[in-house]
C-alpha cells in the first residue's frame, strides 16, 4: 500500500491508499478524485489521466514507453517535463506519499 | 419527478453526472439490471483476460460519486414498463418511479447464432462482466479455441486466447477482418498481424454449426465450407442488436435503435435516448446512425443532460473509437466509408502508420495504426473541419503530426 496525494487546481487535495500494482488512474477514478478520467480504461489511448508529477518523485517513476510519450504530445492541458499519464504508473511502495498535480483541462 | 435514467452503462452514466454538474438538483435516479457497481466494458476483451491479469473491473465512477452527488442508483433492478402519459416506470422490484424528463440508455446485446449447437455448453459471447468473468476462468484451460466473427471483440479475444497459448481459429464470412469499420489496407494488415500472432483467420468462411460431445459440450465447429475445427472453447462476435423493446412497447419510434432528434429527443420531447440503443442523424456520415463506443456514449450522456438543461443544440460530436488485440493498437477518428479515396502514410512494413480517407475531397476519417500521435492529431484536425488534401497527403514524407502542428499556428484554418 502507498498514499498518493492528488492536487486539485484549486488547492484541494485527496490522499488515496493504493495498493501495490495498482494504477495511479484506476486509484483516482474508483475513490473519484475530479479530473482523472480515464476514458479509455487505462490503455494509453485517451490522455484524459493526465497528470503532473513533483519532480522529487520523477526518478522512482516507470520510464516513458513510445506510446504513453505520443499521447503526451496531445494532452489538453500544457504538456510540461512533470506529464505523465496516470494510468502507465503502478503504485509502488517507492512512491509511497508521492504529490501529483491534476491539470486543469482532461477533455 | 427529476430524471430517471433507464441503463447503468457508459452513457446512463454520463448524463447524471453532467445534470450534477450543470446545476439540476431535482432528483435523479438510475435503473441498473447487472449487479454491482457499474464498470468500463472495453478492458473486458483486452487486459481483463490476458494470462496473470488481475480480474478486477475498473468502476465507471467511485461508490462514494452516488452519495456525494445524490445519485440513486438502483443496482439489480430492471425497468419492466413505461407508462408516457402518466410519465412512470415500472420496476420489477414492484415500484414505480415518476419522471420530468426519461433517458433510455438501454445499450445493445450480443446478436446470436441460430445454427445448430449454437448453444451448447462451452459457447460464449462477451458483452457483460459476468461473460467475462466466466471467459477468464475458461480460458485458464482451454485448448482449442474458435471464435465466430473477426469484429472487434473477436479479433481482440483472438489476440488473448493466443496469449494463453491458445490454438485459435477466427471464422468470418466477409473477405476482411471488422470490415464493417476499417478500410482495406488497415484490414489486410491486421490479417497478417494476426496471422504472426498464430491466429488462424479463415476469411469467406462462417459458421455452419457445432458438434457436441457427450456430455453437451461443444467440441467442434464445422464451417460454411465443411472445415472441422475441434473447440474446447467457442465466443460468438457477431455484432450487437440495440435494446429497444422497451421504448417500442412504449411506442416511441424504433428503428435499428431509438430514433432520436439531433437534441437526442425520442419522438416524446419528455423522454430522450443515448449511446449504443440511439440512433441519431449523424453530420459526419450523412446519415442515421448507431455507434457503439465509449466516445459516443459519453458525448451523447452529456448532450443529452444540456438538452435536459434546456439548450437546444445538436449533437455533433466526432466520432472516435480504438480497439487493442494484443499489441497491436488501432485508433480511429471520423467514419469511413467504402467508397472513400484512402492515402496510407507511415511505415505499414514497420507495423506504425495511418490510413487517410477522403471524400469528395475532405478528410472524412483516419484509421491509425500503433500510432497514437497521428490519432491525435486527426481528431484535432477533423473536430475544426480541417486537413490535408489527398495530394498534400500523398507526398512522400507526410506526417499527420507535423501537419496537425502547422494547421495549428495558423490564425484560422488551413
Ligand atoms: C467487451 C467489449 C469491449 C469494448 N471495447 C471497446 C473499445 O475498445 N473502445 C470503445 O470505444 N468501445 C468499446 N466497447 C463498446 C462500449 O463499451 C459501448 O459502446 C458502451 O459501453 C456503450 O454504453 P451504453 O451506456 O450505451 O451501453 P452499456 O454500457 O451497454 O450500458 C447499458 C446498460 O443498460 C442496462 N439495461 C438495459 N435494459 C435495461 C432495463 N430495462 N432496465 C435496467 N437496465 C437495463 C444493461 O444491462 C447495461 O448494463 C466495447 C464493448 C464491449 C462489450
Ligand atoms: S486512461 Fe486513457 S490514457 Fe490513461
Amino acid at each position: 500500500m502507498s498514499t498518493i496525494i492528488f492536487t486539485q487546481p484549486s488547492g484541494t487535495t485527496d490522499a488515496i491508499t493504493v495498493e501495490e500494482g495498482t494504477s495511479l488512474m484506476r486509484a483516482a477514478v474508483t475513490n473519484g478524485v475530479e479530473g482523472i478520467v480515464g476514458e479509455c480504461g487505462g490503455q494509453a489511448m485517451c490522455a484524459t489521466c493526465h497528470v503532473y508529477v513533483r519532480p522529487e518523485f520523477a526518478a522512482a517513476l516507470p520510464e516513458i514507453a513510445d506510446d504513453e510519450e505520443e499521447m503526451l504530445e496531445c494532452t489538453t492541458a500544457e504538456r510540461t517535463e512533470r506529464s505523465r499519464l496516470g494510468c502507465q504508473i503502478p503504485a509502488t511502495p517507492e512512491l509511497d506519499g508521492m504529490v501529483v498535480d491534476v491539470p486543469s483541462d482532461q477533455v | 419527478m427529476g430524471v430517471v435514467i433507464i441503463g447503468g452503462g457508459q452513457a446512463g452514466l454520463q448524463v447524471a453526472d453532467s445534470l450534477r454538474s450543470g446545476g439540476y438538483e431535482e432528483p435523479i435516479a438510475v435503473i441498473s439490471e447487472e449487479h454491482g457497481l457499474p464498470y468500463q466494458r472495453p478492458p473486458l476483451s483486452k487486459d481483463y483476460l490476458t494470462p496473470g491479469a488481475d480480474p478486477v473491473p475498473l468502476p465507471l465512477r467511485g461508490e462514494t460519486f452516488f452519495t456525494e452527488k445524490n445519485i440513486d442508483l438502483r443496482q439489480g433492478t430492471t425497468a419492466l414498463a413505461v407508462d408516457r402519459s402518466a410519465r412512470t416506470v415500472a420496476l420489477d422490484d414492484g415500484t414505480e418511479l415518476t419522471y420530468d424528463h426519461l433517458v433510455f440508455a438501454t445499450g445493445a446485446r450480443n446478436r446470436r447464432l441460430s445454427c445448430t449447437g449454437a448453444d451448447l455448453d462451452g459457447v460464449f459471447g462477451l458483452k457483460t462482466l459476468v461473460d467475462a468473468q466466466r471467459l477468464h476462468r475458461e480460458l485458464a484451460a482451454a485448448q482449442d479455441v474458435v471464435v465466430v466473427g473477426a469484429g472487434f471483440i473477436g479479433l481482440e479475444f483472438a489476440a488473448a486466447a493466443r496469449a494463453h497459448g491458445c490454438g485459435v481459429t477466427v471464422l468470418e464470412f466477409a473477405a476482411q477482418p471488422m470490415g464493417r469499420a476499417v478500410s482495406e489496407e488497415t484490414g489486410a494488415w491486421f490479417t497478417s498481424a494476426h496471422a504472426e500472432l498464430g491466429v488462424r483467420l479463415r476469411l469467406g468462411e462462417g459458421i455452419e454449426h457445432f458438434e457436441s460431445d457427450e456430455r453437451g459440450r461443444v467440441r467442434a465447429a464445422v464451417s460454411t465450407i465443411g472445415s472441422r475445427y475441434p473447440a474446447d472453447l467457442v465466443v460468438v462476435g457477431i455484432g450487437v442488436v440495440a435494446n429497444d423493446a422497451l421504448a417500442a412497447a412504449a411506442e416511441l419510434k424504433t428503428e435499428n435503435g431509438i430514433v432520436v432528434d439531433a437534441s437526442l429527443r425520442t419522438s416524446d420531447p419528455a423522454v430522450l435516448a443515448v449511446g449504443d440503443c440511439a440512433n441519431f442523424p449523424n453530420v459526419h456520415s450523412g446519415t442515421r446512425t448507431r455507434l457503439e463506443s465509449v466516445q459516443n456514449a459519453t458525448d451523447q450522456g452529456k448532450h443529452a443532460a444540456r438538452t435536459i438543461l434546456g439548450e437546444t443544440t445538436d449533437y455533433t460530436h466526432l466520432p472516435w473509437f480504438w480497439s487493442t488485440q494484443g499489441s497491436f493498437r488501432l485508433q480511429i477518428a471520423g467514419l469511413s466509408s467504402k467508397d472513400d479515396w484512402t492515402v496510407a502514410t507511415g511505415d505499414p512494413g514497420a507495423g506504425k502508420f495511418s490510413v487517410l480517407s477522403f471524400r469528395g475531397g475532405q478528410l472524412a476519417a483516419v484509421e491509425s495504426v500503433n500510432s497514437p500521435a497521428d490519432h491525435m492529431s486527426a481528431r484535432k484536425l477533423l473536430g475544426g473541419g480541417l486537413g490535408p488534401t489527398p495530394d498534400e497527403a500523398a507526398a512522400p514524407g507526410f506526417s499527420l503530426k507535423s501537419y496537425a502542428r502547422q494547421a495549428a499556428s495558423k490564425p484560422s484554418g488551413g
